[in-house]
């Protein structure tokens, strides 16, 4: 024994169980709750990830692209586990397994000889690189890298090899993603405009979206509108590729001329402002055609705002078929409203997805009591707000910039909500305030087939509120009193 | 051991070989040498090792090893209910090993258990001037919100080693103001080939900072043991400890699976330790036998077969008490194990199945396959060293192949070939396989059943088995069209 604390020995002591109870009842407490906000330096169950797990799904959009993670392999097991219990589908992905001599000589052969092998072995048509802490603390210098893998032949000269510097210790999932996607694009457009040439599409950029029925309702409606589009990045079909017996490591994926020809596009627009400004500044630098930012279109006014976007851009009339699936999407929270209308909610997650969740509550008179980012900026603060003043159900409703989900369940037991949105990591809190949760965000690691179900269009309103109305019901169901229960609600 | 050799129908050295050399073809001249060493098949009847081991992975072939943190994180420290486990440095680690290793606990979560994700969320800022000081702080503001908390843990993420933080002192300082036991462990991922050296990190670190810190309160008694590399997965340890208690023995304490602070730091007066997860924790076990002369036996408690043999090795080294209730105990459970063996089996015989694995289950888990009639054709290890495929290489029928640390390339082309009816191996490794039509079951977490340890464990992981590779799911992967 050393005992290197020097603390005292002592005899095994047992916590008494009034002490146990006593500190149950304390957590839930509004004294517990100021000195939980009063925290300066602890995390308690962050709402976010690091920078490369967001540049890992944007690798995955693209056509025959290999992920590579430039630095210690723990990070690219990490990430891979997340995509794979997400949407219980393969996500390869290599790392060139950085370690103690990295961090002395740097990760220049790391790299190269990764390099190498991953392209002997998996066969890409992309390799997109990010870096992981270590290369980003010691200050390996990715561009030379690169650059001096090319000429030592370890990849081929012509093979597109974007990188990004994604460091963890800056923003979160939804930065990396935007400097990937943008790296990607800035490699397979570069010399590709043509003066005069114009592709008549449509680039679409979902931004940071881990729902695959969103990516393959946006195909839909833009087919049904008549407009050919390129999605800038799709993993639809990465991230949810039939089971026939056979395994294809690039399952899906834009097409890498697709992509290329994307800077000659009639116009580009974004969905996820807050998870592609970067993607998105520099396309308004350099792509031809027309751009526009609109939010993710969520809830029946946003998605109409997209589809009039849309139609503008391309002087397409909205067809009669869309017009019938609005028509029925409001059918569907007019025959419902009266479950979810007053109903308090606590929402967090990624700002696009907050500003889809609040937009869709308050269309139907539900409250979004608690808003949580936890990683925000001001101009997010005053985004939401601005949603919020413009709707009487938004008003008394607070956010909490740069808070944690351990916040939340201090919010959650003393200011109480009906029900919580967010990922699978706020059921903790959740079943501690004995509400529901509904997994609308990522991951969702513990309900099956989520991913499947678009959030985004008419279509993903019903989605959502035929998902909350029935779960009301059922706690109405199985916690009524016996004469309360009857056939019809 | 296993009493004879085993052999497969139409598996060979040659024919092994030849599968391993057509993997490796497409491998860069370097590449190739550095990763044929380490594929071989076995040769049971020398019972050692016939591949390398424990070496660095090779950049880019797409491995699923982790690192040094999350072999601390993840197996060593996180199962330890009643302390709080910080990951110092950025989010991402603490984030993707929060709740994703199925180490069960009991208790209240916030207030006596703290399965929860406790960092220091690194920012720019602090790697540019250093996180010390927001260490002291958040060890401070821990203490401060979960008073009933044991001790803290302070585990390393990358940049804490390469900034030069001294998250030592700061513990030691911490521990003194706060009187809890404050546990720096310097685990970056950087560090070592994969989990494995944040085990033994880990281990170091308990017998630096824990072991002899606390005593008993009860006075000792000759069947005290601990139950040493048991994680309480899916609920293992809740069925390996009662089965232990059930044969006369007092567990005193189980490291780690929902382990308890306090009794891990006063195992040094127990009289035997039992281990199962031998990769992970065999240090601890020989650091007690020199220090306090407690002896140690390694167990396997996967299928009644094992199960039997390590429960009367286990009554040889303690009185005729002792082995009477051992007898009792396989008594009582034979016939429950053959009814069971008997349901399944007829729906498992000679089926085939290939694990990739950590700790010990490549290995460990064979003889439950054996005993629902089915083979293993090939087994192999994310990060053992040279004694685990010693230990393996009994277990296996001869010829099988061998792989350490497999790329998902080479897993891929040996399941191609070999074309098992099971699979077990990792997260990573499932729905590629399961996308090939081939049944697959997660062997780290148990795919969220469990438990599958002891006799209560053999019940569930027989139906999952058989669940599994009998699904009527799988007939529908052809399309008829």
């Amino acid at each position: 024994m050393s005992n290197l604390l020097e603390l005292e020995v002592k005899k095994i002591v047992e916590t008494p169980p009034e002490e146990i109870e006593r500190v149950k009842n304390w957590i839930n407490t509004e004294e517990y709750k100021e000195k939980n906000f009063a925290r300066q330096a602890l995390v308690i169950n962050p709402a976010h990830a690091c920078q490369p797990l967001g540049a890992q799904l944007a690798a995955h959009g693209f056509e025959g692209t290999l992920p590579f993670v430039h630095g210690s392999q723990g990070c690219a097991s990490y990430y891979r586990s997340t995509l794979n219990r997400h949407f219980r589908e393969p996500a390869p992905a290599v790392s060139d397994s950085m370690t103690e001599d990295g961090a002395v000589f740097g990760g220049q052969n790391n790299l190269h000889e990764g390099l190498e092998n991953a392209y002997s072995i998996y066969k890409p048509k992309m390799i997109a690189v990010f870096t992981s802490c270590m290369p980003e603390v010691i200050g390996d210098d990715l561009t030379a890298f690169i650059k001096n893998a090319k000429q030592k032949k370890c990849v081929p000269a012509e093979l597109p090899t974007p990188y990004a510097n994604t460091p963890s210790f800056n923003g979160t999932h939804i930065h990396g993603y935007d400097s990937m996607l943008v790296s990607i694009l800035q490699t397979l457009t570069e010399g590709k405009q043509v003066e005069g040439r114009c592709t008549g599409k449509l680039n679409l950029i979902p931004g940071c979206d881990f729902n695959t029925g969103d990516y393959r309702e946006y195909k839909r409606l833009l087919k049904e509108m008549g407009v050919p589009v390129t999605v800038l990045a799709d993993i639809s079909d990465t991230f949810d590729s039939p089971c026939d017996g056979s395994y294809h490591i690039y399952a899906g994926g834009t097409k890498l001329e697709d992509a290329a020809d994307s800077i000659n596009g009639k116009a580009t627009m974004t969905l996820g402002p807050y998870s592609t400004p970067k993607t998105f500044t520099w396309i308004k630098d350099n792509y031809s055609g027309k751009h526009v930012s609109m939010p993710l279109p969520m809830g029946i006014a946003k998605t109409d705002a997209f589809l009039m976007k849309v139609a503008d851009l391309f002087g397409k009339e909205i067809p009669e078929s869309i017009r019938n699936e609005r028509g029925r999407a409001v059918d569907a929270i007019t025959d419902s409203h009266q479950y979810m209308h007053g109903k308090k909610f606590a929402v967090y997650g990624d700002p696009d997805y907050l500003m889809g969740y609040v937009s869709f509550l308050l269309e139907m008179g539900a409250i979004p009591h608690h808003i949580l980012c936890s990683r925000g900026t001001k101009k997010i603060e005053k985004d939401l707000q601005a949603l919020l003043d413009g709707s009487m159900y938004g008003k008394g409703c607070k956010i909490h910039m740069n808070k944690d989900l351990w916040h939340l369940r201090s919010l959650l037991v003393t200011d109480p909500v009906d029900a919580v949105i967010g990922d699978s990591h706020g059921k903790f809190a959740a079943r501690d305030a004995q509400v529901p949760l509904f997994r609308f965000g990522f991951p969702i690691m513990d309900r099956v087939n989520k991913h499947r179900y678009p959030l985004v269009g008419y279509q993903g309103v019903v989605n959502m509120v035929t998902e909350i109305c029935n779960k009301f019901i059922d706690i109405k169901d199985e916690t009524c009193e016996d004469q309360q229960f009857e056939l019809m609600r | 051991m296993s009493d004879k050799i085993r052999k497969i129908e139409g598996i060979t050295k040659e024919s092994t070989q030849a599968m391993i050399d057509e993997a490796l073809s497409v491998y860069p001249e370097k590449a190739r040498k550095k990763r044929a060493p380490h594929l071989a098949p076995n040769d049971a009847a020398s019972g050692c090792a016939s591949v390398k081991s424990n070496k660095k992975t090779v950049p880019g072939v797409m491995s699923a090893r982790g690192c040094a943190y999350a072999g601390a994180k993840g197996v060593v420290w996180g199962p330890i209910r009643d302390m709080v486990h910080v990951s110092h440095g950025p989010v991402g680690c603490g984030w993707y090993s929060w709740g994703t290793r199925r180490n069960m606990m009991s208790g209240i979560t916030g207030v006596t258990n703290f399965a929860m994700q406790f960092t220091s969320d690194f920012q720019e800022k602090d790697i540019v001037y250093g996180g010390d000081k927001k260490l002291k702080t958040l060890l401070a503001e821990a203490h401060d919100l979960f008073p009933l908390a044991k001790g803290i843990s302070v585990l390393s993420e990358c940049p804490v080693g390469l900034i030069g933080d001294d998250i030592n002192s700061v513990a030691k300082t911490s521990a003194k103001e706060l009187d809890i036991p404050i546990i720096p462990c310097n685990c970056e991922g950087f560090r070592g080939v994969s989990q494995s050296l944040g085990h033994h990190i880990s281990n170091d670190t308990i017998r630096d900072y824990i072991i002899g810190t606390r005593e008993f309160a009860e006075p000792e008694s000759p069947y005290d043991i601990a139950l040493i590399g048991e994680y309480n997965i899916g609920g293992d340890a809740w069925s390996t400890k009662p089965l232990l208690e059930e044969c006369g023995l007092n567990v005193k304490a189980v490291w780690t699976g929902d382990g308890e602070l306090e009794k891990i730091a006063a195992t040094h007066t127990v009289k035997l330790n039992v281990i199962h997860c031998y990769r992970s924790m065999n240090y601890m076990c020989k650091v007690m036998e020199e220090k306090f002369g407690i002896p140690w036996i390694e167990l396997n408690f996967f299928g009644p077969t094992k199960i039997k043999q390590s429960l009367r090795a286990l009554a040889e080294l303690f009185d005729d008490n002792i082995k009477a209730k051992v007898e009792a105990v396989i008594a009582k459970y034979d016939p429950i194990m053959q009814g069971i063996i008997e349901e399944y089996k007829p729906r498992l015989d000679g089926k085939t199945v290939m694990l990739l694995v950590g700790g010990l289950r490549p290995r460990h888990t064979i003889g439950a396959y054996e005993d629902l009639g089915m083979d293993c054709v090939g087994s192999g290890y994310e990060f053992a060293h040279t004694d685990d495929y010693d230990r393996t290489a009994p277990e296996m029928p001869d010829a099988t192949v061998v792989y350490d640390d497999p790329s998902e390339y080479e897993f891929e082309k040996f399941a191609d070939t070999l074309k098992p009816d099971l699979i077990g191996s990792g997260i990573k490794e499932k729905y590629v396989f399961q996308k090939m039509g081939i049944p697959f079951r997660q062997m780290h977490s148990w795919d969220y059943s469990g438990p599958y340890h002891g006799y209560k464990g053999f019940e569930v992981f027989a139906r999952d088995i058989d669940m599994a590779i009998n699904s009527p799911t799988w007939n529908l992967v052809k399309a008829p069209f």
